[in-house]
């Protein structure tokens, strides 16, 4: 569990890591809480031939009100996440969801940006921060932008991201008392979901995404329209696989996980409609 | 949500399953000595040693499970810096005195394909090694195992066991054949006595089961350090092992290094579970290398190669017949195993279905209509051998499943019909059906204890209105009891089992002049806290604090004389030796007391650590000033000679009986097969106990462990034999998140097989927990028509019986 040969730099702020990145070009990775880069290095699937530390832009980690929305520093580990009394009032899944992420030794190193940066569509964050409708903010050499969740996940593990951007803040809107379920199924506690199902709802509106069901985080607007058009919960459910595209693996087929997103999808939505 | 119960610790916690002797140590839950330098990380593992000028081995592995060797060039390896040396394994082929050694051969023909520590000519699994690289570094040799440019041609690999018999692919050409051996085991009055009793009898169930292979996975994987002596020959090999006496034997053999110049050390072990029962090719080659080149060389193994490159564990297919009378008395029992061997022979990779034989009766009256036979194969994977009970778990998973068919046939409650079976407390000793003796055994006890913690009746009238029809949590009770065959072993009956060795254990105490006391132990303990129970069994006897008691072990120098730990041999075997061995010295203490009392030997009394004239309650002589008296010689008797120290060498006249019931309940989720274990009861009768507290840790960490075997963990392979869970994110080892609630319960049956009383407990966890989880499974869905599903019971595994059952359309005659 050795990685090949890389070089280090740490950047001191934002401005610096972007520099420093567009120095390096496409062989250069940030290191945030390493906890997605690191193990792939281990084994060799990631070489990166220069990793920018950006380990210390502490300016990064926060949890604020901004009117309609909580604003989220991309370096905010996934522990304060978790335990942010702020999220709690406010976007109460997101704080539920992060404390799904790994184990408590990932959590405390691991955070919110990276794991998104990462895009991985089995990770739990990406999809419940889709399903809340989220902006993330992105930060480049010529100033930042605001991408929508709903944009920013393009393929396996790729983003709207450029090369040369860095992703500063995760933008995510009051739930404003909507009922909401995050269902992960797993082997272990510590695994990444099998399959999971982030879902808020609120009156006629909703949102579901869906983790582990394709090569991205789903948001299973199928399932939301036929919500509002008055479906049942069990019939709106059954649409959840609808547009997924998943894969097999040791612990489940296509099949199986199509059947998972029904059922999970029915319970999220049966625990968000109660409470 | 993670709840071991029972945990104390505190010191001061109250004794319980005291064994009556000397001060009281015993019986004690202490805390373990061993855990501050392990807990605060200032124990040392083989891989943490500093040793300038040690030069880097790393391997390179065939990445197909079969190919021919066409051709190896190291050329671009000795081409980078900080490279110095680079061989292929037709380089190395004329350093092995012998091939790696298998000390098992069960049968007179058995085939053994020469196996040596880099293959030469075919790769025959993926992770075999076929070159090794010697650098400055760890990062420079495994950077320049990518240098190393080998031609191979592939080969079709050998996955499945019964394709193996078929020798369609012969893996090992000079052998001929895929087939190591068949050993069989037929216990009749009659000839035909048990097809008999299958054609006869009022109930048979045919079953088969397969047992999955399973990956140790010890938390500290693999490391060596060899350092040769600057002259004169000597070698000092530090392993992570559990074996450093039977490894010193081998590598000497394997080596032709003289016996008397190879010194083993094992450095703190972090977890064995029978992997590191072995010799390994990495062993010998930093030995020889070092040898050779007159330079440490050590390795450290990562851990995707200690799961493609150390030992695998259970992997056989059973087919087990039980037949029983019409009140489900057991007539006859008939098994067939195929036994998957792996590429080659490890230590004692044949032995491991043997272990297995004798217990498939578990605590049953068994008639002799008992037929067993094992055909043991060649496949292109990873060799097994040994894992945590070795033949053990896998025969009473085959006995305790099957036991519950019957009473699924027979409509019977599992727990009766048990009862109906168990051989009864006033036969013991009892003379089983295979010839041998269980010492002990009280299986209504244990299971009356097991019955009561969980409340058992109860439970099944919960289980009666929970289980109806269109319930989506389902329960399910799940009983298992087990013997176990503990105490490896006496000596002639690994003799009459061909095993090369045999399976005595050495002590030696010594009080030394300032009265601290060493005890010396063969036993190799990688994470049992034998420091602490062993100090307390001398601390028992002498009358002493158990801090003032030293344990040595695991340096061949220091402790010569040893047969290692595994098989749940420890106590029973080298505990009682320690206890005989102080014994010993109290006895030769007595003399110089008698004589420096002027009193009679048989007038003294030792106790509290002082030795006193019966009836002359002024004359008293603390063991500390005959210590001193011993190591001055001033003043002993004519025939005593100086110092206290003695030394034992126990042979066990029996194998120990361990013995229990386990009752979990567990709930599955029928819409998605997940299963939850909602409570576990063990019940393991090891006999005394010397810490209560290591026992329940044994208990805990088998239950664990068994329970994986049924819920998680599985070394799966491909069609072209790549193995697809070599990391922990594949491979589920659960973790403590992932335990349930486990409770212990009490019974204790001392062994009268050895004066301490003690069965030993290493094993018993891991042997009743997984017929025990998978039962509770079977338990919750047959009414749903599931007759069986295989380990383990992953939750997509449990999700497709339900649907076929449901699905068939006699799945209501399946209830």
């Amino acid at each position: 569990m050795i990685p090949a040969a890389f070089d280090y730099a740490r950047a001191e702020s934002a401005e610096e890591a972007i520099s420093l990145i567009g120095q390096h070009g496409d062989e250069s990775k940030f290191l945030a809480g390493g906890h997605s880069l690191l193990p792939l290095m281990k084994l060799r699937l990631a070489q990166p031939t220069v990793l920018i530390d950006i380990g210390r832009l502490t300016d990064l980690s926060y949890i604020r009100e901004d009117g309609d929305v909580i604003a989220i520093g991309a370096m905010t580990r996934h522990m304060d996440v978790e335990n942010s009394d702020l999220l709690a009032q406010h976007v109460p899944l997101l704080a539920h969801a992060a404390s799904h992420v790994g184990d408590p030794q990932v959590r405390h190193r691991g955070t919110i940006g990276g794991s998104i940066c990462h895009s991985d569509s089995a990770s739990d964050l990406p999809a419940t921060t889709l399903a809340l409708g989220a902006t993330y903010v992105a930060q480049g050499p010529n100033g930042t932008r605001e991408i929508a969740a709903g944009d920013f996940y393009q393929g396996f593990l790729t983003t709207a991201l450029a090369a040369d951007e860095l992703l500063t803040e995760i933008r995510v809107p009051k739930m404003n008392g909507a009922g909401w379920s995050f269902q992960k199924f797993n082997r272990r506690a510590q695994d990444w979901a099998i399959v999971g199902v982030a879902a808020w709802r609120r009156n006629g509106d909703s949102g579901i995404g869906l983790v582990n069901m394709g090569s991205v985080p789903i948001l299973a607007s199928g399932v939301s329209e036929a919500l509002s058009s008055g479906a049942s919960i069990e019939d709106a459910a059954a649409q959840a696989p609808e547009g997924c595209d998943p894969t097999a693996d040791l612990n489940a087929s296509i099949e199986y996980r199509e059947h998972l997103a029904r059922v999970l999808t029915r319970r999220a939505l049966e625990e968000a409609s109660s409470s | 949500m993670t709840i071991i119960d029972d945990l104390v610790t505190d010191n001061e916690a109250a004794s319980e399953g005291s064994i009556a002797a000397g001060n009281g140590v015993l019986g004690k839950r202490l805390l373990r000595k061993e855990d501050p330098a392990l807990l605060t990380g200032e124990a040392v593992f083989t891989n943490d040693m500093k040793v300038p000028g040690a030069l880097h081995l790393a391997v390179l592995r065939s990445p197909y499970a079969h190919a021919k060797i066409v051709s190896v060039d190291v050329s671009g390896a000795l081409a980078m810096d900080g490279v110095l040396h680079a061989y292929s394994g037709a380089d190395l082929a004329d350093q092995w005195a012998a091939p790696m050694p298998c000390a098992w051969p069960v049968t007179d023909d058995m085939k053994n394909p020469a196996h040596f520590p880099l293959a030469a000519t075919k790769a025959t699994y993926v992770g075999d090694g076929v070159a090794c690289v010697l650098a400055t570094s760890d990062a420079i040799a495994r950077d320049a195992l990518e240098a190393i440019d080998v031609e191979y041609e592939p080969l079709p690999a050998v996955i499945d066991l019964e394709q193996a018999l078929a020798d369609d692919v012969v893996i090992h050409d000079e052998i001929g054949t895929n087939v190591s051996y068949t050993w069989p085991l037929v216990i009749e009055e009659n000839e035909g006595d048990c097809q008999k009793a299958m054609n006869e009898s009022a109930h048979v169930v045919k079953e088969r089961y397969v047992q999955q292979r399973l990956i140790p996975m010890a938390m500290e994987p693999r490391a060596v350090v060899a350092i040769p002596q600057p002259y004169g020959g000597d070698m000092t090999l530090y392993s992570a092992t559990q074996v450093p006496h039977i490894l010193k034997v081998m590598t000497a053999l394997t080596l032709g290094i003289p016996e008397q110049q190879m010194r083993v050390v094992c450095p703190a072990v972090g977890g064995g579970f029978g992997s590191k029962l072995n010799v390994y090719a990495e062993e010998l080659l930093c030995v020889q290398l070092a040898r050779t080149l007159k330079v440490p060389v050590r390795w450290n193994e990562e851990r995707g190669e200690n799961a493609q490159a150390t030992i695998h564990g259970r992997a056989q297919i059973q087919d087990i017949e039980l037949a029983a009378d019409e009140n489900g008395k057991i007539t006859g029992l008939r098994v067939r195993l195929i036994g998957d061997m792996g590429a080659y022979l490890q230590l004692v990779t044949p032995g491991v279905p043997l272990l297995g034989a004798f217990l498939y009766g578990g605590v049953y009256e068994i008639p002799k209509a008992f037929d067993f036979s094992c055909t043991s194969v060649f496949t292109t994977m990873t060799p097994t051998d040994a894992y945590r009970g070795a033949g053990r778990p896998e025969a009473t998973y085959a006995i305790e499943h099957a036991m519950d068919a019957l009473a699924r046939k027979m409509d019977i409650d599992p727990l009766e019909l048990r009862r109906r079976n168990f051989i009864p407390k006033e036969s013991f000793p009892y003379e089983a059906y295979t010839g041998l003796v269980y010492d002990s055994g009280d299986h209504d006890k244990a299971a009356t204890v097991a019955e009561g913690m969980v409340d058992y009746a109860v439970l099944r009238e919960r289980q009666r209105s929970q289980n109806v029809e269109g319930a989506t949590k389902r329960l399910g009770i799940g009983v298992s009891t087990y013997f176990e065959m503990c105490g490896l072993a006496p000596s002639r009956v690994l003799a009459s089992l061909n095993y090369s060795a045999g399976g005595w254990e050495s002590a030696t105490v010594r009080v030394l002049p300032t009265s601290k006391i060493q005890v010396v132990t063969g036993t190799a303990p990688h994470g049992q806290g034998h420091e602490t129970a062993w100090s307390m069994i001398a601390a028992d006897k002498f009358g002493v604090d158990p801090a003032d008691v030293d344990v040595l072990h695991s340096d061949t120098a220091i402790a010569p004389l040893g047969l290692d730990t595994y098989g749940s041999r420890s106590l029973p075997v080298g505990g009682v030796a320690i206890g005989m061995a102080c014994d010993k010295v109290i006895d030769k203490a007595r003399k110089i007391a008698a004589h420096q009392m002027e009193a009679n030997e048989d007038d003294l009394e030792f106790s509290g650590g002082v030795f006193s004239v019966a009836g002359s309650p002024d004359k008293e002589m603390p063991l500390a000033a005959i210590a001193f008296e011993a190591f001055t010689a001033h003043d002993l008797p004519d025939d005593v000679e100086p110092n206290l120290e003695v030394q034992v060498t126990y042979d066990p006249p029996n194998f120990s009986w361990p013995f229990g019931t386990h009752i979990c309940v567990v709930e599955v989720d029928t819409e998605t097969g997940h299963t939850d274990v909602l409570q576990y009861v063990a019940v393991d009768d090891c006999g005394n106990k010397v810490n209560p507290l290591i026992v329940d840790g044994q208990v805990h960490g088998g239950v664990i462990q068994g329970l994986a075997q049924a819920l998680y963990e599985e070394a799966v392979y491909d069609s072209d034999g790549n193995l697809q869970t070599s990391g922990l994110a594949e491979y589920l080892v659960p973790a403590a998140s992932d335990v349930p609630p486990i409770t212990t319960g009490e019974s204790i049956t001392p062994s009268p097989t050895n004066p301490l009383g003690v069965k030993g407990v290493g094993e018993a966890g891991t042997i009743g927990a997984a017929p025990c989880v998978m039962n509770a499974i079977v338990d919750a869905l047959s009414g749903l028509g599931v007759r069986d599903i295989q380990m383990p019971a992953s939750p997509v595994k449990v999700w497709t019986a339900i649907h076929e059952a449901q699905a068939a359309p006699n799945s209501q005659e399946n209830q």
